[in-house]
């Protein structure tokens, strides 16, 4: 059981979700994730669950709506392009408060961008290309064995909140093979499904909509929406605080590039610069507190992206503007080094 | 005194928002019999449209979903997939599935997923106030064609059964029409084979179009709609059986 395997992380994130009780997974190709795809078509069949390749994203995101509202767990996964074609379903499963794992694989946009890792999707994730007001929890794995972790614990919020989670990585993390363990996780305890539709037999009829016509009536779900929402940031933060005690350098960064900053702080570490890292896991719910906190004693901060600076507006807003915060980002598919980063940190060092 | 005609219980006790003289009424009506009469109500998901039609769930009394416009057959083979002991049908406007969620049903078909939809056909968008549909007639003058349809510039009416009936993925495909006793009798009982054919595992999808009034649009009286649909509607959407591979 707890062996390890040499897996890739599209396929490892793919047997994670099976393992924590995957029913159903809906989903169209598209580069860096198509072994997801390929993994599925084959697995699913095999243990008699269902797997269907859609016409569109479009359609793989409506398909997990019904399947998610009988109950089922179900999940599609995507890069970019089909994450925005998403956007519609993800709106009308917040207001349906349907539980649902979407993964999305960022590669380099605007438009088709390319296929390359990116991390310029945090805007859309995070503050939702949908509309209307809702959230939906994002979570920023870092290694291979950590995007098959989330799984479970993705499948899990989702039906404890009733809320879409999206995992948010990368191409990097999703063709990187690294060792992992797949195991069963211990399940939390989580509420009935007695809203599903599963037939009305010896109850009354169940209904689900996002449509609330009468006066004031959506004005009561939005309401009840951001208590839901409330709980989630009281309740629910990951994030990773590493060598931050004495640390006037403070590095933010999550996923991927988090991985590669953690590595240029240990060498700074060495050279004597005092810095340490803080990774958000949680994307929303945002670890504004910890950086906040964190803030009252370093110097400057600095946040590293595969973006040209979205994360960054989140680290200012927890800042305060107490101190100085640094962006160093890489864009369309480039991916900032160690040395870039080491000149970024030396840069604010040599200014304190 | 002898009961000759009463409420079906899938068909809930209270008045529609339907505007007089409206095809989704009787519509409704059809599809609470055939559930009624094959004794389905407990294992049928339903799936509400955007459209006049998106409060169905408040009038049929079976387990219900309102999706996003035109998404239904999408949402439906979520559904049926992870849930192949229930009876699983679409309610379905011309807007809904003949313009903005055309590549849904034609790929629900194209996949023969076993689905049973009900096709409202009146030649209209009744929900935003009477715009164009890819349904209305070369002629019909609506909010957004005032001149009339013209067929260049504006396309034909577009005929959704005859292409899905040539897909290998459909089983059954019939259109039919609301418009006077006769043709309702005859609506009903193809309502009630479609969704025989699921009960019976039929390998694809199964499709009722009906030719429906909207006298409101249509800028008529409740009997001119009628009429109006057999004299007019019926040229360009014959009426009959397309398929019945069963
Ligand atoms: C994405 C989206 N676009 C547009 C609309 C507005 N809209 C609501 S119903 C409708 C057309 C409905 O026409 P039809 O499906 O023919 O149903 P009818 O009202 O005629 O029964 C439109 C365009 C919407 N709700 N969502
Ligand atoms: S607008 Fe037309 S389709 Fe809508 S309820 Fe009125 S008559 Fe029926
Ligand atoms: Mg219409």
């Amino acid at each position: 059981m707890s062996e390890k395997k040499l897996i890739c992380g599209n396929e490892a994130m793919a047997e994670a979700a099976i393992i924590a009780g995957l029913d159903a997974y809906f989903g169209y190709p598209i580069t860096p994730q198509n072994e997801v795809t390929a993994y599925m078509s084959r697995r699913m069949p095999e243990l008699d669950r269902v797997f269907v390749q859609c016409e569109s994203e479009l359609a793989a995101v409506n398909m997990v709506y019904g399947a998610v509202a009988t109950g089922k767990r179900a999940m599609t996964s995507s890069s970019s392009p089909g994450i925005s074609l998403m956007q519609e379903g993800i709106s009308y499963l917040a207001g349906a408060e349907l539980p649902a794992v979407i993964v999305n694989v960022m590669r380099g946009g605007p438009g088709l961008g390319n296929i390359a890792p990116s991390q310029a999707d945090y805007f859309q994730a995070t503050r939702g290309g949908g509309h209307g007001d809702y959230r939906t929890i994002v979570l920023a794995p870092s290694s291979v064995q950590e995007l098959a972790d989330f799984m479970s614990l993705a499948f899990d919020l989702a039906d404890q909140y009733r809320i879409t989670v999206m995992v948010l990585t990368d191409g990097i993390l999703g063709q990187m093979m690294e060792p992992v363990i797949l195991e069963k996780k211990k399940q939390r305890k989580l509420p009935p499904k007695n809203w599903a539709l599963t037939g009305a037999k010896n109850r009354k009829q169940n209904i689900v909509r996002s449509l609330w016509l009468g006066d004031g009536v959506l004005e009561e779900l939005n309401r009840k929406l951001q208590k839901k929402y409330d709980e989630i940031q009281k309740k629910e933060i990951l994030c990773e605080e590493y060598e931050i005690e004495n640390a006037e350098i403070i590095v933010v960064a999550y996923g991927i590039a988090a991985r590669i900053a953690k590595g240029t702080v240990d060498k700074a570490k060495k050279e004597g610069i005092k810095v340490g890292l803080i990774r958000p896991i949680t994307l929303w719910p945002f670890p504004a507190e910890q950086i906040s906190r964190a803030a009252e004693k370093a110097k400057a901060f600095l946040t590293v992206e595969l973006s040209c600076g979205q994360m960054v507006e989140d680290v200012r807003l927890a800042v305060a503007g107490k101190v100085h915060v640094e962006f160093y980002g890489r864009s369309g598919g480039g991916v900032p080094s160690d040395s870039e980063i080491m000149k970024e940190i030396k840069q604010l060092a040599a200014k304190r | 005194m002898e009961t000759v005609f009463t409420r079906t219980p899938t068909l809930k006790d209270c008045t529609t928002h339907y505007c007089p003289g409206c095809g989704h009424g009787i519509a409704h009506r059809l599809v609470a019999e055939t559930i009624d009469e094959l004794q389905i109500a407990p294992k049928t998901i339903g799936i509400a449209p955007v459209g006049c039609a998106v409060l169905a769930y408040d009038y049929l009394d079976v387990d219900m979903i309102e999706v996003a416009h035109g998404r239904a057959p999408a949402v439906a083979t979520g559904i049926k997939r992870t849930n192949s002991d229930k009876i699983v049908f679409s309610y379905q406007g011309d807007g809904d599935l003949a313009a903005i969620g055309t590549a849904e049903i034609i790929h629900a078909a194209h996949r023969a997923e076993q689905l049973t939809v009900i096709f409202i056909n009146n030649a209209i968008f009744g929900m935003t106030g009477g715009q164009m549909a890819p349904t209305t007639v070369l002629g019909q003058v609506t909010a957004t064609s005032p001149q009339g349809r013209q067929a260049i510039g504006q396309g034909y009416p577009l005929q959704m059964s005859e292409l899905l009936a040539i897909l290998p993925g459909t089983v059954y495909v019939e259109r039919c029409a609301l418009s006077g006793v006769a043709q309702i009798k005859k609506a009903k009982k193809a309502i009630k084979h479609a969704f025989e054919l699921q009960i019976g595992g039929a390998n694809g999808l199964s499709l009722v179009e009906l030719l429906s009034p909207c006298p409101t649009y249509w800028r008529m009286t409740p009997v001119e709609a009628m009429q109006w649909i057999e004299k007019e509607m019926t040229k360009v959407f014959p009426l009959g059986c397309l398929k019945n591979d069963q």
